[in-house]
Order: structure tokens, then C-alpha cells, then sequence
């Protein structure tokens, strides 16, 4: 059947306006909100929806992103659903924050658009916004599509609020979050059987008296991290189950990691977000000409799945990172992080990490089709390698 | 110097056992405040002697509820509690902000002018010891001229930054100053604001006393010469337009109130004249307005 000509609710969306229409039917109670290319349509949309009377949420536009999301930690810890949006110089600004809103265990759901920081000024997409916030204690996913973006989107909420640790979900700038795809919006019955009414813990209440983040001693402190550690060992399990729980629903299952044509490849391509798509046609491309290749997709990346990571890599001739993203001194994060979730693996691949589409350049599926042949037999290097289409 | 009996009712809110300095007179200022503020409240504490005075986890010192902040965001940190009230159907529970002068005339001053813009319904406090007194004593934008500090050890060579006239700017409902040499007038001035919507703003001006150099009994009375002499006057200002002074005359010479404080011995004749001369002006200016609105 024709996807346009079914009862279905799909919609012409670009990955913002997506992530809107998530958001909207996730219901939170409060967003605060400040402008950013690229990230601004979330806002615009959010705003509209509300001016139009379809939602409900107490929206707060502050002088910067830093208030932002300062409104949003104190507004979470008041024991409301909170919701915020942002790109890279905001994600930066929010910086002190990120560390707070994990240690203040407020589950809130961000939204950024991964964009590159200055200096010098550019607008494009690049994962080194948010990878740079790997150690502030937020969940971490990426999304592919749009599609993705809006499912993605309502199942961080139900993540964030059963681990109650704050959940960022990212997708790429312009390849996702202003490119128009049809996106299907679930109806809101599906949404209100997958996310239950939210449930403050505990939080600042009157009655209650009890205050928040008031300094304590060192093994208090440390003991915060521990606690902290617990609940992110749980954000696997709670992802593959949300990703689950929503397939039976939508007919769009999710997990931690997604694995195309992987079966009996001889090299599996390891990414995040947009150039996922990217990969999946290069590797039509390589199978069709008899070359075994597969794509190994990390959709959650904090916390690592370093099981399923070690799992699907097991026996793997080679594997190719592709990281759209530079750390200098080091190279490709994603690289860095799988050199160390495979540590000691006997039957590890021959890791290849490659800095491909970092600033934005194109990265081409023909370009992946080369980089498969001219890789898969090669000796692996520790160090990073710049390619170029 | 005039002396009134202190009138409140104490509920309780303030607790013994807290860790002010021996002497502070934030202490007493919080004492009333919590007190006039009341039980159906939120607060939210930046970084300060304010946030230590309150308690270290798991004690407080205070019945309500605060949540700890940072620096820079006490003012949005009050909006995002703000909001949730209205979102729970609790929009008459007052969400009060303390923090000190370097998280409001420095570093906060960025997130308390959006809230002031949008006349988020807040009351926020500034206990103004003019410095970084928490940290040691080093200089803020609200240290006064000449005053010597950890990091201007020869005296500050800049005014003190006039808040008040730029919170008035934003046209907020409620601005007023309060010293804790006149507690009545505090607890009124808090329960007068508890009864406006949209943002007020109090800044009581505290001695530090090992900031300062005042000695461990003269708090008090260094908070009242600052009143009677005019360095501090007590008045309100009513959207951002209408002044009102609380104390209409000035009495004291302001050589009394400075030399109460090591931070101006270094002080020769010539810049004492220079601060009585800016005194003076300022108060001039202000009396005028207060004038004007009364006209």
C-alpha cells in the first residue's frame, strides 16, 4: 500500500519541525527556549503550536542559553516535565549547567542541533558540540532522520524520567534539521500509552521543606557519583526497551545500537546520525558488487553499550569509524571510545578511524565505497586519518 | 541616634545553630526575612554568605525549600521555579532569590535583567556587603569608591555601581533598600513586595565585619550610620518611575560611618571631603526625585 494513501498521519516535516511535533505530544510543562541557527525552527514551531492553542506548556524565552537552562533545572526540581532546544555556542554556554542538571538528577530532555563551534564562525554539521559533553553526566543519542528526531525525542522523556538523569538527543545540522521528509505523527493515545503522566520524585515542595544541592562533604560527593553511575547503568536496558515498547506501537523499533547488513560482512562502517543514510546506500553499493560490507549504527553513546558493542564487532575482519567530529591532540572521538570499549578483545576488528565530514564537507556514499576497498585490508593505525572526497 | 522597638512575629523560619560569623548582621536580616516571607515559599540561593548561612546538606537552617544554584543564574533559576508553580496550579507560592552583591552586580546581573524584563514574578534579595566577601573580601562593581579590598589593596579607584537605576530602567513594579539597623521597616518592605506581581527587588546593605573591618559588635550600628548619613539611604522605587524615600533627612557626617571601618583608614581629609561631596550630591538627586513623585 501506498505509505501516503494509509490512515496514517504523515506529514511533511523537516527534522525540527519534527522534533516539535514530538515534543508536542510529549507534553512537557515547561521550555524554556533561546534562538540558534540551527535549531531556531524547534523554537518557532513550539511557540506557534502555542499560540495556536495546541500546547499547553509554559514557555520562557531568556536572555541567553545559560538561563535557559538554569530555568529548566530549577523548574525540573520544582517537579514539572521539562523541555529545552539548542546548537553548539549554546550547548558550549550551557556547559556548567550540563555537569549541574546531572548532579541535581533533573531528567530533562534537550534537543541540539550538532552544529560546529567557532572559532572561526561556520553553521555546519559537526558531532563535537555535544561530544565535548560526554563527561557531564547527560544521555546521549543521535538520530538519524527526522522520523527518528520526533520518535527519538518522546522516548528520551521516558528514559530521562525513569533513569532521572537529563537525556540529550542530537541529530545533524541542515542533513536533519532542515531537510523535509514525510514523517509519520503518531496519534496522541499512542503517545499517552508509551509515556506515562509524569511523576515527580522528589522535589522542592513547601510541604517537604527539603532543599537541593546545599554543599555537602567529600564522601557525600562521591557517593552523588556513584548513584549517578547506578543510573546510567540502567539507560541501556531503558533504551532498548523504550525502542522496543515503540515498535509495538508505531512499527518503528529502536535500540542502544542498529546494525544494517552486517551479517557475515568482512568491514562494518561505525557512525552516528546523518551519514548513517549515507552509509546504508554505500553499502547497497559495495554488496552489490560483492563486497561483504555492513553498518554498524551507535545510536546511544551515553552511556557507551560497550557489551553490544563488543558483541557486534565480535569476528569482524575490519571496522571503519567514520567520525564527523575532531577532537585535536587525539582525532575522532567515537574512534577513541571504541579503541577503548574493544580493549583486550581477542577477536576485535582492525580499527580504522577515519576523520571524514568533519566541518560539514560532504562525505559521499561513492566516497564510503571507495574508502571500504581502500581500507578493509589495510593495516589499522592507532592514530586518526583525514580523508578527504 | 534614634533607636525603635523590633516588632514581628517570629514563626520560626530561621533556625538556630546556623554559621553566620559571630555578629553578622545577615543573620538578623534573614531572620526577619524568612519570617515576613513565611512558609508558603520556594527559594532559591546563588553562591554567597547566604547559601554557607543556610546550611551545608543535609541541615538548613530555614523551613522552606532552596535550592542551591549557581553564580551567575539566581534570577532564571527563580523564573524556572516560578514557572513550574504555575504549571502545578500554584501560582500564589512565592519563589524568593538571595544572593549577594557579586551574584547580582556582577555575574548575575545579565540573567536578573531578563527576569526583570519579563517581570518574572520573583522576589529577590541582595545582601549587598559591597564585595566578595564569601571568598575572602576582593572587590565587586557594588564596592565603593576608595575602599581597599583583597584585590584593589590601595582603595578602588570607581564608584559603586548604581543598581537601582538600573533595575528602575526595566520598570519593575517593586525596588526598595533596607539595612538591618531598621528590621521593621524590612519585614515591611518584604511583605509589602510579597503582595506585588511581577519582579521585586530588595538590596539590604550588610557590614561585613571582617570584610569591612568593623569590629564584632558594630554590625548594627554601622548599617544604621550608612542610613544616617545618606551613603545608604532607604526609599523605594515604584515602576521604575515613583520614589519614595523611607527616611527623609540625613543626620550624620559620613566621617562616623567611615571610620568605623578599616577598609577606609587609609582615607586622607581630601578623599573623605571627596566621598561627603558624593554624599551629598547623590542624595540631593534622589531626595528630588522622591520630591518630584510626590508632587
Amino acid at each position: 500500500m501506498n505509505a501516503l494513501s494509509s490512515n496514517k498521519d504523515l506529514q511533511l516535516l523537516n527534522g525540527n519541525h519534527a522534533v516539535a511535533m514530538g515534543v508536542k505530544l510529549a507534553n512537557p510543562h515547561f521550555a524554556p527556549l533561546y534562538p540558534i541557527t540551527p535549531q531556531t525552527p524547534i523554537l518557532e514551531k513550539l511557540i506557534a503550536l502555542q499560540s495556536a492553542g495546541e500546547l499547553e506548556t509554559e514557555l520562557l524565552t531568556p536572555e541567553s542559553e545559560h538561563s535557559a537552562m538554569a530555568s529548566a533545572i530549577a523548574a525540573s526540581a520544582t517537579g514539572v516535565r521539562v523541555f529545552t532546544a539548542t546548537s553548539s555556542q549554546g550547548l558550549l554556554l550551557m556547559h556548567e549547567l550540563l555537569h549541574f542538571a546531572a548532579g541535581a538528577r533533573t531528567p530533562i530532555v534537550m534537543f541540539n542541533v550538532n552544529r560546529t563551534p567557532a572559532s572561526p564562525w561556520g553553521f555546519w554539521p559537526d558531532q563535537i558540540d555535544s561530544l565535548s559533553q560526554r563527561d557531564t553526566g547527560w544521555v546521549q543519542l543521535y538520530s538519524e532522520n527526522p522520523q527518528e528526531s520526533l520518535d527519538t525525542v518522546i522516548q528520551a522523556f521516558r528514559i530521562a524520567e525513569a533513569a532521572q538523569m537529563p537525556v540529550m538527543v542530537n541529530h545533524d545540522a541542515f542533513y536533519v534539521s532542515h531537510a523535509v521528509e514525510p514523517v509519520e505523527v503518531p496519534a496522541q493515545e499512542t503517545v499517552d500509552t508509551f509515556l506515562p503522566a509524569y511523576k515527580a520524585g522528589l522535589h522542592l515542595d513547601p510541604e517537604l521543606g527539603r532543599s537541593l544541592g546545599a554543599p555537602i562533604d567529600q564522601k557525600s560527593w562521591n557517593e552523588s557519583r556513584q548513584q549517578m553511575a547506578a543510573a546510567m547503568a540502567t539507560v541501556g536496558d531503558l533504551t532498548a526497551s523504550a525502542g522496543q515498547d515503540w515498535g509495538d506501537l508505531t512499527g518503528r523499533s529502536y535500540g542502544p545500537l542498529e546494525q544494517y547488513r552486517t551479517d557475515g560482512a568482512d568491514v562494518v562502517f561505525v557512525t552516528m546520525g546523518s551519514m548513517c543514510g549515507t552509509v546504508r546506500e554505500a553499502v547497497d553499493g559495495l554488496r552489490a558488487r560483492g563486497i561483504a560490507a555492513g553498518l554498524l549504527k551507535i545510536r546511544l553513546f551515553r552511556p557507551l553499550p560497550q557489551v553490544e558493542l563488543r558483541k557486534a564487532l565480535a569476528d569482524v575482519p575490519c571496522a571503519i569509524v567514520l567520525d564527523r567530529n575532531y577532537s585535536p591532540g587525539v582525532g575522532g572521538v567515537v574512534h577513541q571510545e571504541l579503541k577503548a570499549a574493544l580493549f583486550d578483545m581477542a577477536n576485535a576488528p582492525r580499527l580504522h578511524g577515519l576523520l571524514a565530514g568533519v566541518g560539514g564537507v560532504n562525505v559521499s556514499a561513492e566516497m564510503i565505497e571507495r574508502l571500504a576497498v581502500e581500507y578493509r585490508d589495510a593495516v589499522a593505525s592507532p592514530d586518526p586519518v583525514w580523508v578527504e572526497e | 541616634m534614634n533607636m525603635e522597638m523590633i516588632n514581628y512575629k517570629d514563626d520560626g523560619q530561621f533556625c538556630s545553630g546556623h554559621v553566620a560569623c559571630a555578629g553578622c548582621a545577615e543573620a538578623l536580616a534573614l531572620r526577619v526575612i524568612m519570617n515576613a516571607v513565611g512558609q508558603d515559599a520556594i527559594g532559591v540561593v546563588a553562591p554567597s554568605c547566604s547559601a554557607v548561612i543556610l546550611g551545608g546538606h543535609p541541615m538548613s537552617s530555614v523551613k522552606i525549600p532552596f535550592i542551591h544554584g549557581t553564580l551567575e543564574s539566581a534570577a532564571a533559576s527563580a523564573s524556572g521555579v516560578k514557572r513550574a508553580l504555575v504549571a502545578q496550579g500554584k501560582p500564589d507560592t512565592t519563589v524568593l532569590c538571595l544572593a549577594g552583591d557579586g551574584g547580582t552586580y556582577d555575574i548575575g546581573l545579565q540573567s536578573l535583567s531578563s527576569a526583570a524584563e519579563r517581570n518574572e514574578d520573583i522576589l529577590y534579595v541582595c545582601f549587598d556587603n559591597e564585595g566578595y566577601m564569601n571568598t575572602g573580601g576582593q572587590k565587586s562593581s557594588s564596592t565603593p569608591l576608595n575602599a581597599t579590598t583583597g584585590s584593589t589593596p590601595t582603595g578602588k579607584s570607581t564608584r559603586k555601581k548604581n543598581l537601582i537605576e538600573i533595575l528602575a530602567a526595566h520598570r519593575i513594579p517593586y525596588i526598595a533598600t533596607t539595612s538591618p539597623s531598621h528590621l521593621n521597616d524590612m519585614a515591611a518592605k518584604i511583605k509589602k513586595a510579597k503582595t506585588i506581581r511581577g519582579t521585586k527587588v530588595i538590596i539590604v546593605l550588610i557590614p561585613c565585619l571582617p570584610g569591612w573591618g568593623v569590629a564584632d559588635n558594630a554590625a548594627v550600628k554601622t548599617a544604621r550610620l550608612a542610613v544616617e548619613s545618606g551613603v545608604f539611604p532607604l526609599f523605594e522605587v515604584e515602576g521604575g518611575l515613583t520614589y519614595t524615600m523611607t527616611k527623609a533627612t540625613k543626620t550624620q557626617p559620613i566621617n562616623d560611618y567611615l571610620s568605623l571601618q578599616k577598609r577606609y583608614r587609609h582615607l586622607n581629609d581630601e578623599q573623605i571631603a571627596q566621598i561627603q561631596q558624593d554624599v551629598d550630591e547623590d542624595w540631593q538627586r534622589l531626595t528630588t526625585r522622591a520630591i518630584e513623585a510626590d508632587v
